[in-house]
């Protein structure tokens, strides 16, 4: 048990050290998120409501996201890498759950970024807002890993991870739009919760047969 | 007395016999609806339509996790087939449905029918199962890559349901609604029969399909031992 | 023979959809001794390979691989190593997963013993392909694998890694189970103790 958990580990610090070595992931996708809520003022009419501003802010959220898990697997592919990881003693599920963990810290740093901005241009996030940020970011990254990992075995991976992930993801901006704007986001916030269950189980018990033949 | 396997020519001359039936149940024998008149019969093909979709995809994904289990190929193919049926009949719903609309309320889409806005949902979700298996190379990957995301599209159809239930609660509350039809005994007759006639009919694709896929696979194979 | 064969494969067939690579290879390797494999460019030597240490599956026959994914070590035809992370990194990294005792004293060894220990410190990316390859053949080595499949382990290397390379093969030979294939067979005929010619499926 200790030991899939520090293969988990190894293999998320492996991800972080890339970043930070390479850094092109993390500035683009806090530049982009940026850009994206200033078109989104330009994009919305003069008397719009602050409901509406709450749903460009989860458009935001999940193309931001998408950016990120374009580049997801880049470093497994090169020189072959994920073979290597495969081949390993170590669970391929752990591979999976170690990237998932990755894109997500990196998504909260974006995030980090993205709500003050929001907060600044738009309209104030409570706390209920922000936990429903934080569990749908959750389940952006557990699906977002693994079929940006199906992509990547695929020609065309930068056009089809969207067309994959974008049905999976319209849930998750259901339950955080619904968590900022509802008076009883409780229900949406339960929603997310299931959500993030049911698929983070399902990619952590499929992510095997994606990775191997 | 052992009872032979139906033929696929039987079963299929069943389903045009049932359908026949069916457009008799349902244009003469099931009552015209007080509220709706008319169009409220599309119901009858609407609903058949929409439940052999979720059939299809059932079967895909069935299919497919018999194919992670056993690694047996042919699972494979009856998977695909299963998805491609269910996203015709899908396509089907969409229609059917939106032409449901404009008879009843004047428009040709609401995102207030819950079971619109979800075949909406899972047409996106599988015709980019089709694009992903087709952007990769045939063989074992892209068989459980396409299992893998059928399995997904199983998951997606209850959760994408309680989300769109989620959002017209609140998010967009209802402009439309249309009561259930209280049915009667004869409306339900005629439901039934439409029902079997549209699953059967269904059967009858997906069968003729995978028998044109197999023979496809084995000619392309015939010819590449020819070949070399 | 007396040894029981550890790596058996019978009628073996991999076809990508209507495509065969291999059809009914069959043989037998015993405990401790060196299979080499041959044949022209594109017959499928690779598809062998990585078969036989998981990374793809038979459509059709028989393969017994008597190790665990742990004790089988691959030498491919791309290093699998990331190119942004260090030799150093890299081999540390690859070292946990396969559970290796004494990890940094191990790996110490590897790259001394491989000419890479003052380049320990540098990404892969800046590194040439020759030293890429010595490091991919110490990541192949690191768990000290009780069967090696190499896939022309000599192809990427330059002379001296080469030298190297062969020393490191007759220590191995006869201790450790080797598949090897390769375009100089007769390179390997000093410890080849079994040959297998694929010819196009």
């Amino acid at each position: 048990m200790t030991t899939y958990f520090g293969d988990v580990a190894a293999l998320a610090r492996k991800d972080l050290r890339l970043e930070l070595r390479a850094r092109d992931t993390l500035p683009a996708m806090a530049l982009f998120v940026l850009a994206t809520l200033v078109v989104f003022h330009f994009a919305l009419p003069g008397d719009a409501s602050d409901d509406a501003a709450y749903g460009l802010l989860w458009v935001a959220l999940v193309f931001t996201a998408l950016l990120g898990l374009t580049r997801a697997w880049v470093p497994e592919g090169e020189s072959g890498a994920l073979d290597g990881l495969v081949l390993a003693p170590s669970d391929r599920s752990a591979i999976w759950l170690a990237k998932t963990l990755a894109t997500l810290a990196f998504l909260f740093v974006a995030e980090l970024v993205a709500l003050p901005a929001f907060a600044l241009f738009f309209a104030g996030l409570d706390a209920v807002a922000l936990l429903g940020v934080a569990l749908a970011s959750i389940g952006i990254c557990a699906v977002g890993s693994m079929v940006s990992a199906m992509a990547a075995a695929a020609r065309g991976r930068e056009v089809l991870l969207p067309l994959l992930f974008l049905p999976l993801v319209i849930p998750l901006v259901v339950g955080g739009v619904g968590s900022s704007i509802s008076p009883e986001p409780g229900t949406y916030l339960g929603f997310l919760g299931l959500y993030d269950v049911v698929f983070a189980i399902l990619s952590w018990a499929a992510f095997e047969y994606v990775v191997t033949e | 007395m052992s009872i032979a396997k139906p033929s696929l020519a039987t079963i299929a001359f069943a389903a045009v016999a049932l359908a026949a039936a069916s457009v008799v149940m349902i244009f003469f024998v099931a009552p015209e609806d007080a509220d709706q008149g008319l169009s409220q019969k599309i119901f009858y093909i609407h609903v058949p339509i929409a439940l052999t979709a979720y059939a299809g995809f059932g079967l895909g994904a069935w299919k497919a996790l018999r194919l992670l289990l056993t690694r047996s190929e042919r699972y494979d193919l009856e998977s695909y087939t299963g998805i491609h049926q269910g996203t015709i009949f899908g396509a089907l719903t969409l229609i059917t449905g939106s032409i449901w609309a404009k008879a009843s309320w004047g428009v040709w889409w609401t995102w207030s029918s819950n079971q619109l806005v979800l075949f909406l949902v899972l047409f996106l979700f599988y015709c980019a199962y089709f694009m992903l298996r087709f952007s990769i190379e045939p063989g074992a990957r892209r068989e459980r890559i396409s299992a893998v995301y059928a399995l997904f599209g199983v998951a997606l159809i209850p959760v994408s349901f309680f989300a769109i239930r989620l959002a017209n609660d609140f998010i967009h509350p209802t402009v439309f609604t249309r009561e259930g039809p209280q049915m009667t005994g004869e409306m339900f007759a005629a439901f039934c029969v439409s029902w079997a006639a549209v699953t059967l009919v269904g059967y009858v694709m997906y069968r003729a399909e995978l028998a044109g896929k197999r023979t496809d696979a084995n000619l392309r194979e015939l010819r590449e031992v020819l070949v070399s | 023979m007396g040894d029981a064969a550890v790596v058996r494969a019978g009628f073996l067939e991999k076809r990508y959809g209507t495509k065969t690579v291999l059809r009914d290879v069959t043989f037998a390797l015993a405990r401790g001794g060196t299979l080499v494999v041959t044949g022209p460019n594109g017959v499928g030597k690779t598809t062998l390979l990585r078969m036989l240490v998981g990374l793809a599956a038979p459509t059709r026959g028989s393969l017994d691989v008597a190790f665990e994914r742990g004790r089988i070590g691959f030498l491919g035809h791309e290093p699998l190593v990331y190119r942004d992370l260090t030799a150093l990194e890299n081999l540390d990294l690859f070292g946990r997963l396969y559970r290796v005792a004494e990890r940094r004293e191990r790996i110490g060894m590897l790259l001394e013993r491989f000419g890479l220990w003052d380049a320990r410190g540098e990404r892969v990316a800046s590194l040439s392909r020759g030293m890429t390859q010595r490091l991919a053949l110490c990541r192949t080595l690191l768990h000290d694998p009780d069967l090696l499949v190499l896939d022309e382990p000599h192809s990427a290397l330059d002379a001296d890694g080469a030298a190297l390379l062969d020393g490191e093969l007759v220590t191995l030979a006869g201790r450790r189970t080797l598949v090897v294939a390769t375009h100089d067979p007769a390179r390997l005929a000093p410890i080849q103790s079994a040959h297998l010619a694929l010819e196009r499926a």
